[in-house]
Parts: C-alpha cells; sequence; structure tokens
C-alpha cells in the first residue's frame, strides 16, 4: 500500500486533481481511499457524486470516542472509499488538532488495515504546512510520498517551497520523500519550462503538466471528476496520464528549498520580466 | 542524598530548567479570584489542570478549594471551547449560584484561540447570566511568566470588569495585597484601621483559606473582596499596589480607566518596607501614625537590637517568588545578614533591577531572574551558605548539605503557621526574627562545642 499526500497552496486545484486522478487509478482496477484533511470537508465530493458523508470529527463530536468505521467513510465512484476529517467552522478552535484527532482515530477504527486491502490512501491537505496538525500526514509512519500541486503563479511556487522546507524537516526524520510536482496550469507564460525548472532545482521533477480546460470545471459543476463525467475527453486522459506517471514512479527525493532570492531569479528568468 | 546529582560546577543552559521555581499562571488566578467573595474559580481547559492547582493550593492552605473546569475533550480541543464554557456557566449559575465566575484559561484553551470575551458575550446575549450576576476572566497562558503573573492578571481583570467611577470620590484607600497569605491580608487591614483608614482590599482571602472550623461547611466561606466594593475602587482616593510582580498590573490598569492614583510599594516585609507601607498610607489617607503601631515598631526594633550579633555576616539563600524576595532581601540586610543568592522563577528583568538596589552593599551576592533552584544548589555547593530561606522545595537542599531551612513563600506543603500568623507588618518582621533566631540558634546549640555550649543566649 502507498500512502500519498497532496499539499500546495490553496485554491490551486488540489482537491480536483486528487479526485481525478484517484479515480483514474480505481478505472485502472487499484483500490484507493481518500482521506480530505481540509476543516471545509469537500476532498470527496467528486467521487461521492456530491454526497456528503458525515465527518470523522463530526462524529466524534456527536458520538464520542466510540466511531464506527462505517460511520464515516462512504464508497464512492468506482469503488473508490472516501473519508473526511472535517474540523471546526472557520475562526475558532483548532483545525491543526482536528486532523491529528482524525488521522489517529482513522487508525485506531483499522481504516488503512490489510483486510482492506488498499492500493493506494491519499491524504489531501489544506493548503500551507501551517502548523503541526497540518504535518501530520506526513509524520512517521503516515504517507511516505508527497506530490506537491503547483502552478507558474508566484504566490503558489512561493507556497510550494515552502512545504518542501515542511517535508525537508519530516524527510531527515522519518521516511517521507517528495514525488514530484504536479502543474495545474494556469496559462502562464512559459509555464512549462519554469516548473520544470523549479522542479530540477528542488531536485525533484515535475510528474506532468495538467492543462488548463474548462470541462474540468464543467464536471465539477456536475459533481463529478472528468473521468467519470466525460471518460472520452481529452482532459480525461490527461489525468490517466498523471495517474499513471505516479503509479509508476520511482523517483523520490528530499528536497532542496530555494532561499527566496534564488525564487524571484527563476521568475525573472523564466516569464514575467520578459 | 537525595540530590546527589546535582554537579558542582556551573555550566549555562538555555533550554533547561531543573527543578523550577515557579508554577502555572492559573495557580495564580485561581487564588486571587478566591480572594473575591461568594466567587468560584473557572478552570476553561481540560479536567487535570484545575485539578492540579485546586490540590496545590489546598496542600498550601489546608483548606478546600472550590473550582469547576469547562472539562474539554478531543472535540472541545479540536472545536473550540465555547459550547463546554456556554453549558458551564448555565450549570454553575443554576447548581452553586455564586455572584461571580471567574474564568481563567489554560494553555490548551490558549493554544487553540479560544476568545472568552466573544463566548461570554455570547453568554449575556443568551440570557445565561443572572441580573446582578457576573463572569469575569482573564488569559493565563502557563508558557508565559509564572503563577504570579496569573496571580496580576485576575487581579487586573477584576479592574477590567468591576471598576467604575461614580464621579464622586469616596473616603477610602485601596490596597492591592498581592500574593500574601490570608494572615498577612487581615494584617495589613489591621494596620490601615488602627491608623484610622477605610480600605478595600482587593483580592482578600482572608476567611476564605483560613475560615475557621465551625462544624459547618461553608461552600463561599464569609470573607473575599465584595461586588459592591470592588465597584467602588474606582472613586477611591488611590491605590497602595504592594509588589511590582503581582500588583502593578491592576493599578495602572485603575488609574487608566478611573484616574486613580497609585503607588507601587514592596510588599511590607520587615523594618524598612513597613515604615514605607505605614508613611504612605499616611500621606494618602491623611490621617497621623498612631502611638500603638509606633510601639509595635519599637518592640521590633528592640528585639533586632538585642539580637544583632547573632545575625551578623550570616550568608543566606532565598527563592520564591520576586516580589516575596526584595522585600525579604532588605530586610535580613537591615538585620546585617548577608543574602548572598536570590533566585526566583519568575521571569522579568525588573527582578534584577530591583535586587541591584536592595544588595547594593553585598558585592559578592548572586541573583537570577528566570533561574531554577538546581542553579541556587550549585552556588551553595561552591560556597556555603548558613541559612536557606524559601517554599518546601528547599527541604531538599536543606537536608542534602546540611543548612538551618526556614519555610516562607509559596507553597509550604509540610509545615503550618502561614496560614494564621503574618510576616507583614512589624508584627510579621518579629516572627520572622524569631524564626530566624530559632534556626541559627538550634544549630548553634546543635554543632558547638561542649565547653562553648551556652545556657543563656
Amino acid at each position: 500500500m502507498r500512502k500519498i499526500a497532496i499539499y500546495g497552496k490553496g485554491g490551486i486545484g488540489k482537491s480536483t486533481t486528487t479526485q481525478n486522478t484517484v479515480a483514474a487509478l480505481a478505472e485502472m482496477g487499484k483500490k484507493v481511499m481518500v482521506v480530505g484533511c481540509d476543516p471545509k470537508a469537500d476532498s470527496t465530493r467528486l467521487l461521492l457524486g456530491g454526497l456528503a458523508q458525515k465527518s470523522v470529527l463530526d462524529t466524534l463530536r456527536d458520538e464520542g470516542e466510540d466511531v464506527d468505521l462505517d460511520a464515516v467513510m462512504r464508497n464512492g465512484f468506482s469503488g473508490t472509499l472516501c473519508v473526511e476529517s472535517g474540523g471546526p467552522e472557520p475562526g475558532v478552535g483548532c483545525a491543526g488538532r482536528g486532523i491529528i484527532t482524525s488521522i489517529n482515530l482513522l487508525e485506531q477504527l483499522g481504516a488503512f488495515e490489510e483486510d482492506k486491502e488498499l492500493d493506494y490512501v491519499f491524504y489531501d491537505v489544506l493548503g500551507d504546512v501551517v502548523c503541526g496538525g497540518f504535518a501530520m500526514p506526513i509524520r512517521e509512519g503516515k504517507a511516505q510520498e508527497i506530490y506537491i500541486v503547483v502552478s507558474g503563479e508566484m504566490m503558489a511556487m512561493y507556497a510550494a517551497n515552502n512545504i518542501c522546507k515542511g517535508i525537508v524537516k519530516y524527510a531527515e526524520a522519518g521516511g517521507v520523500r517528495l514525488g514530484g510536482l504536479i502543474c495545474n496550469s494556469r496559462k502562464v507564460d512559459n509555464e512549462r519550462q519554469m516548473i520544470e525548472e523549479l522542479a530540477k532545482r528542488l531536485g525533484t521533477q515535475m510528474i506532468h503538466f495538467v492543462p488548463r480546460d474548462n470541462m474540468v470545471q464543467k464536471a465539477e459543476i456536475n459533481r463529478k471528476t472528468v473521468i467519470d463525467y466525460d471518460p472520452g475527453h481529452p482532459q480525461a486522459d490527461e489525468y490517466r496520464t498523471l495517474a499513471k506517471r505516479i503509479d509508476e514512479n520511482d523517483m523520490f527525493v528530499i528536497p532542496k528549498p530555494l532561499s527566496i532570492e534564488a525564487l524571484e531569479n527563476l521568475l525573472i528568468e523564466f516569464g514575467i520580466a520578459n | 542524598m537525595l540530590l546527589r546529582h546535582t554537579d558542582k560546577e556551573i555550566k549555562e543552559r538555555s533550554a533547561l530548567t531543573v527543578n523550577p521555581a515557579k508554577t502555572c499562571q492559573p495557580i495564580g488566578a485561581m487564588y486571587a479570584a478566591l480572594g473575591i467573595h461568594n466567587c468560584l474559580p473557572h478552570s476553561h481547559g481540560s479536567q487535570g489542570c484545575c485539578a492540579y492547582h485546586r490540590s496545590t493550593l489546598t496542600r498550601h492552605y489546608k483548606e478546600p478549594v472550590m473550582a469547576s473546569t469547562s472539562s474539554f475533550t478531543e472535540g472541545a480541543s479540536v472545536f473550540g471551547g465555547q459550547a463546554n464554557l456556554l453549558e458551564a456557566i448555565q450549570y454553575i449559575f443554576t447548581v452553586y449560584n455564586p455572584d461571580v465566575i471567574a474564568v481563567h484559561t489554560t494553555c490548551l484553551s490558549e493554544v487553540i484561540g479560544d476568545d472568552i470575551p466573544q463566548i461570554l458575550a455570547r453568554a449575556r446575549e443568551d440570557g445565561e447570566i443572572p441580573e446582578g450576576k457576573y463572569v469575569i476572566h482573564c488569559n493565563t497562558p502557563s508558557f508565559v511568566g509564572s503563577h504570579v503573573t496569573g496571580f496580576a492578571n485576575m487581579v487586573k481583570g477584576m479592574v477590567h470588569y468591576f471598576a467604575e467611577s461614580g464621579g464622586k470620590k469616596l473616603d477610602q484607600i485601596n490596597i492591592i495585597p498581592g500574593w500574601v497569605e490570608p494572615s498577612d491580608m487581615r494584617e495589613i487591614k489591621r494596620l490601615a484601621r488602627e491608623m484610622g483608614v477605610t480600605t478595600v482590599m482587593f483580592p482578600d482571602t482572608s476567611d476564605v483559606l483560613d475560615a475557621p472550623l465551625t462544624g459547618r461547611h461553608q461552600f463561599y466561606p464569609k470573607g473575599g473582596v465584595t461586588v459592591k466594593e470592588l465597584q467602588s475602587i474606582g472613586d477611591s482616593m488611590g491605590t497602595i499596589a504592594l509588589g511590582h510582580f503581582a500588583s502593578s498590573a491592576a493599578a495602572e490598569a485603575l488609574d487608566a480607566k478611573c484616574n486613580v492614583p497609585y503607588e507601587i510599594l514592596d510588599i511590607p516585609y520587615g523594618l524598612l518596607a513597613t515604615d514605607r507601607f505605614i508613611d504612605t498610607l499616611r500621606r494618602m489617607a491623611k490621617v497621623e501614625v498612631p502611638e500603638s503601631i509606633n510601639a509595635e515598631r519599637g518592640r521590633l526594633v528592640d528585639a533586632i537590637s538585642d539580637m544583632q550579633s547573632y545575625f551578623y555576616g550570616k550568608r543566606v539563600a532565598l527563592f520564591g517568588d520576586p516580589d516575596q524576595l526584595v522585600a525579604l532581601s532588605e530586610f535580613l540586610v537591615t538585620l546585617n545578614m548577608r543574602p548572598v543568592y536570590v533566585v526566583t522563577g519568575t521571569p522579568g528583568k525588573k527582578f534584577e533591577e530591583q535586587m541591584s538596589r536592595v544588595l547594593e552593599e553585598i558585592p559578592e551576592a548572586k541573583f537570577k531572574q528566570a533561574g531554577d533552584i538546581y542553579l541556587l544548589h550549585q552556588w551553595i555547593k561552591n560556597e556555603p551558605v548558613d541559612l536557606l530561606m524559601g517554599n518546601t522545595y528547599g527541604k531538599f537542599i536543606a537536608r542534602d548539605e546540611d543548612i538551618p531551612f526556614i519555610r516562607i513563600g509559596f507553597p509550604i506543603l509540610d509545615r503550618i503557621g502561614h496560614s494564621y500568623f503574618p510576616t507583614v507588618g512589624y508584627i510579621g518582621a518579629l516572627r520572622l526574627v524569631e524564626k530566624i533566631l530559632g534556626a541559627i540558634m538550634d544549630r548553634q546549640d546543635r554543632d558547638c562545642p561542649e565547653e562553648s555550649f551556652e545556657l543563656v543566649m
């Protein structure tokens, strides 16, 4: 079983990319579980067709610690298993602690055990690694592989670099490695070259360049992944390619985060300044 | 040798504390809150915090300490403690019916960022705070400051929630006593009464944590400053704040809020600090010092001069809370003793400023804020002292190094007396003199050669 965590700047398309990739893996016959680690609890709606399951933390709050796994886990597209951690409403409580609580509880409940015969577990984590809680999915014994969703926009690259700093910390202590950058295109000039170069300088690879296509939004409005909504569309093939590359990936590294100057120079070299 | 691992060689430490000379902020907040009449302290956090704080206070004061808790669970830690606190407020007013609930936070509720004023506003909106009842609060993260900070924060909270300006000045003086014993608060009030001064003391734990055993349990003992008195502090002629660390924040807040002038004095331990207290009270209230107080002072001076040969040159190590240490060190200097090592666990550069003033004539003196008892022990190992003064945790050093030991400060878990006999004022200073002499003379009787064994001392 491979455990994978997806990180990236807020709004970059982590959840969409994750669910489409998971759908493609499921289509390939893989058994996949998705754990949403976002208080908004919207990491699995495309796989579930908009059906919202009760989140782990809501269940914990309402029913106490005797949570039943079936109460929080739903079957989604093509046999995928979907779980949402959930968390507090904006501005109160501690979302980071929520992730820790939720993942611990899922482990206790045996969500990741052998009898589930999982090939993949995907953790879809909110935004940046702002505190210890958001790094929970990459602690020792949790996810071993990380993919960062990025685009050619300055702040997305800045966030990716920051996440790499978080990874370094945990990589040195445990086994977590960076598997690559996923470029979710925003149609920025020279985007592919720039992200390829960023990946190279971080010591990793751009595992796939996902072009921008309105089909993604169209499928989303219909609460579906592209694979599910329009399997014959070229965008579906992009996700299939990404899924295949992740499945075949053997490049796992401890990243080398860049200094702010180096990052800015990269931008100047490749695009904005030209 | 219980502390056999204490190494004589002193190494610079930045991240390690061994045998701390401080404890949690909420203990101070809880102690201060108990000094309000009909008040239930409430700990906003998990149960363990509240249990520890209550038991530490009980072990020191030998009295039951009532307090409630928000009883955080895993869920409360994630979703925030609002639901718990709202339910607690409703439950406490229904079942325990205090006049005041004094909420303090804990490390957990601080780290997750619970906004207490917002939660209290919600409780008011929902009508959960009955007419004539109050919920006050202060923030007490234990990773900042010490129990003294927590005490200061809660006293400041009293000012914030209760002080009002009625427009007309009242013929009364506020006294913020600082973290002293209930017996000390009673003694300070007696001195003011003796001078004919009307005072409002806040907090006032006398008759709360030294309540008599009457055969009838009273959930809220009769002592403590009342809400009505607290509402009047904004109209007092002035405030005397005893102890910079424990009392200045509240005095400053009251001045800012209601224009009540204040003076910050040392805790009146010993001759000079008591002189300053009496004199400030005299000036502020425009009264004369009565002969009875002069006589008390005279008896203290008499005892000191009779026994001065026993005090002279004795080296003393002290640890505890900054306000106490500053005043106590000054008194030891008055006695011609040499307070050579002074350590507090409470952080604050002000302490070092104060100590360098007090110990100007003791060039070999070492003192440290944010230090620990381990360091004090190391200093003692390098050059011994004749007397150790501090809270109960000093008994380990006293036993290992065979040093006479006087218990003073917080907590004292293994002796009684502090609840009943004051340390403040001239009478309190006499008690200190008696204790110090007792310790020194007992040691002389134990250790001196037979030919020097004196019947008359």
